[in-house]
Formats: structure tokens, C-alpha cells, sequence
């Protein structure tokens, strides 16, 4: 199969990254303009494609969290759930300021690698 | 008369643009840092970082990628991995095109804007919007996509070549900031009740269905939650009424 690595032209990986990254997500955003075109504002059906974009990026924060990549894998998984807890009910205690949920979070995140051994 | 709709809208077009100094943008901007780092880590060139970037924009859609090709994946799974990671783009996207859209917008101009929408102009967007006047909204979008995604290009550029120094601490916060920005933001700029109840089953429905469909984890997540979401305030609003 082709791959990556399959051609040692210079140019090769670029294709690669064009059709396998660029062309996967802009026919999405291209299908979105199309739907969205014959969506009517305040219909039942455009509050059914917010809830399921919403709910959407729900699940993709919640995977952030519980299965992350790089640096943030090596954080104790209890840690970074209970960090993003905390800083969303300081965020919810504050007024919905969205800075003081961040800090929390982020505090939280680095004094607790800090004081585990 | 169309030399100053024009100056309207190019004062639209320069306060979206502002937006670049706004939260979202900074917070967008560090995790494009950290993004940067797992990069150089993966051994992927700064050209490549650095078109993939502008080409793809999404950062999830990136991470994946750039895993695909540490895997060794061949170009259609590649595909796949990415095209089915990024259907979530489709609900947004349409969620966004009636906010900003007139009768007289053209479909290709939201065609090829519809390429600076992610998650970060998204939320960005839904949570301005209403204090824009319609006709400078496409105007005041296009001002900060086309600024924040050339931003951040620049951003890959510059520190590709330091980035590699950064403590791992410091990393791993980096990737924090995004999963916890979007929690408090999404959940801040969600005016309905139908989108708070979606954001709850979808935090439940993620990891879930990672469980048992880890490759359609994200769409089935926004699909049922979302689904479950609109009926349950249905169901809620008629209660209410009667």
C-alpha cells in the first residue's frame, strides 16, 4: 500500500498530507456550507444540528482528557480529571469566567505533579 | 452608498480580526505550540508542519495525522483515520452558516471560508456573532479566521526550532489548556438548553463509545448525544407548556 514513506521525492509527502489531511477535512466543511445553506434560522432542525455539534465537541473533550497525547499521557489520569473538574466548578463559582476555570485547571495540574511522588 | 457598505465592512472584517488577541486565539496559539512540539518530536519537517498547518487547520485532525504517519499507515487508512475524526467539522460548520450567512451572501465565498473553521472559531464566532449587525457578519468572521490561521502558520515557523527544548511539564499543560478551554467556553457561550444537555451526554458519551467503537467514538458520541439532547428539551418545553 502507499504510504508516507512510499516515494523519496520531496514533493511526495506533501501530497500525502494534501489528500489524506486537507481533502479529509475540507469535503466536511464543503458538505457543512451546502447543509447549512438550507438550514432556516430558529427551525427545530438547526437546534438538532447545534446539539449534535455541541455534543460533539463534548466527546472530543472528554477524550482530550481521559486518552490526551504527548507530554500530557505521563499525568496520572485521576489527576487530570480531577484538575478539569475543579477548574469547571470554579468556573461555574466564579460567574462563568472562563480565566478562573483555566487557572484552577492548570494549577491544579502542575502543583499536583509537583507534590506526587 | 457601496463605498461605505465596503468601509463597514472592512471595520467588520479588522474587529474580527482583533480577535487575535482575544482568550480563544491565546489559548489556541499555545496549543498550536504543543502541537509544534509533538511535530519535531515525530520527526515530520517544518515545511510539512508548516502546510499542514494551513492546510488542515483543525488541530485534532493534525495530531491524527501525524500519528497515522508514526504508525505507518498507509495513504487510505490515513484518509479514513482523519475523514472520520473530522465529520464533526459538517455539523459545526452548518451550525455556523445560518448565523452568519444573508440571502445575498454567494456560496462560494462560505465555501472557501468554511476552510478556517475549527472548533476555536467556532466557539469564538457563536459567542460574538449576535452583537455583529448580519450584513458585516461574513466580514467580521473572515477577519479572524484568515488572521488566526495565518498566525498560527507563522507561529509553526518561528518555533519549530526551539520548540523540541520545551520541559515536559510545561508540555503537558500546554495540552490541558485546550480540552479545558473549550469546557468552560463551550459551556459559557451555549445559550439553549438542548446545547447544555448535549454537552452532558457528550462527555459521558465519549469515553463510552471509545469503549465500544473506538474508531466512530466522536460520531456516534455527537450523533446519539446530540439526538438524545433535542428530544429530552423537547420533551421538556412540552411539559413546560402544558
Amino acid at each position: 500500500m502507499i504510504g508516507y514513506a512510499t516515494f523519496e521525492a520531496w514533493w511526495w509527502p506533501y501530497v500525502f498530507i494534501a489528500i489524506a489531511g486537507w481533502l479529509a477535512t475540507d469535503i466536511w466543511r464543503w458538505l457543512g456550507v451546502l447543509v447549512g445553506n438550507r438550514l432556516k434560522q430558529d427551525s427545530a432542525a438547526l437546534t438538532w444540528v447545534r446539539a449534535v455539534a455541541t455534543a460533539l465537541l463534548a466527546a472530543v473533550i472528554a477524550k482530550l482528557i481521559l486518552y490526551p497525547t504527548g507530554e500530557l499521557a505521563g499525568v496520572p489520569v485521576a489527576l487530570r480529571v480531577v484538575a478539569a473538574a475543579a477548574g469547571f466548578a470554579a468556573f461555574l463559582l466564579a460567574g462563568k469566567r472562563i480565566w478562573v476555570g483555566i487557572v484552577t485547571a492548570l494549577g491544579l495540574l502542575v502543583g499536583g505533579q509537583l507534590l506526587l511522588p | 452608498m457601496s463605498t461605505l457598505s465596503a468601509e463597514r465592512g472592512a471595520y467588520w472584517f479588522l474587529k474580527g480580526a482583533r480577535g487575535i488577541a482575544s482568550l480563544p486565539a491565546i489559548i489556541l496559539m499555545s496549543a498550536f505550540v504543543g502541537f509544534c512540539g509533538f511535530a519535531v518530536e515525530a520527526g515530520i519537517p517544518l515545511g510539512q508542519t508548516v502546510f499542514m498547518t494551513g492546510m488542515i487547520w483543525a488541530l485534532p485532525a493534525k495530531v491524527l495525522l501525524v500519528g497515522s504517519i508514526l504508525a505507518g499507515a498507509s495513504l487510505p487508512a490515513a484518509f479514513v483515520t482523519v475523514a472520520l475524526s473530522s465529520i464533526r467539522l459538517m455539523p459545526m460548520v452548518a451550525a455556523l452558516i445560518p448565523e452568519i450567512r444573508t440571502p445575498k451572501t454567494p456560496t462560494w465565498l462560505l465555501l472557501v471560508l468554511s476552510h478556517f473553521i475549527a472548533i476555536t472559531a467556532y466557539v469564538f464566532t457563536m459567542e460574538r456573532i449576535r452583537d455583529v449587525p448580519r450584513e458585516h457578519r461574513v466580514a467580521f468572521f473572515a477577519g479572524f479566521g484568515i488572521t488566526v490561521t495565518s498566525a498560527n502558520i507563522l507561529l509553526v515557523a518561528v518555533i519549530y526550532s526551539t520548540v523540541s527544548s520545551l520541559p515536559a511539564m510545561l508540555a503537558g499543560a500546554l495540552f490541558f489548556l485546550t480540552p479545558v478551554y473549550f469546557l468552560t467556553s463551550i459551556w459559557a457561550s451555549t445559550r439553549e438548553r438542548a446545547g447544555r444537555i448535549a454537552m452532558v451526554i457528550g462527555l459521558a458519551l465519549g469515553p463510552l463509545f471509545h469503549q465500544v467503537a473506538p474508531e466512530f467514538d466522536i460520531l456516534y458520541a455527537g450523533v446519539v448525544g446530540g439526538t438524545l439532547a433535542f428530544f429530552a428539551d423537547r420533551l421538556w418545553k412540552g411539559r413546560a407548556a402544558s
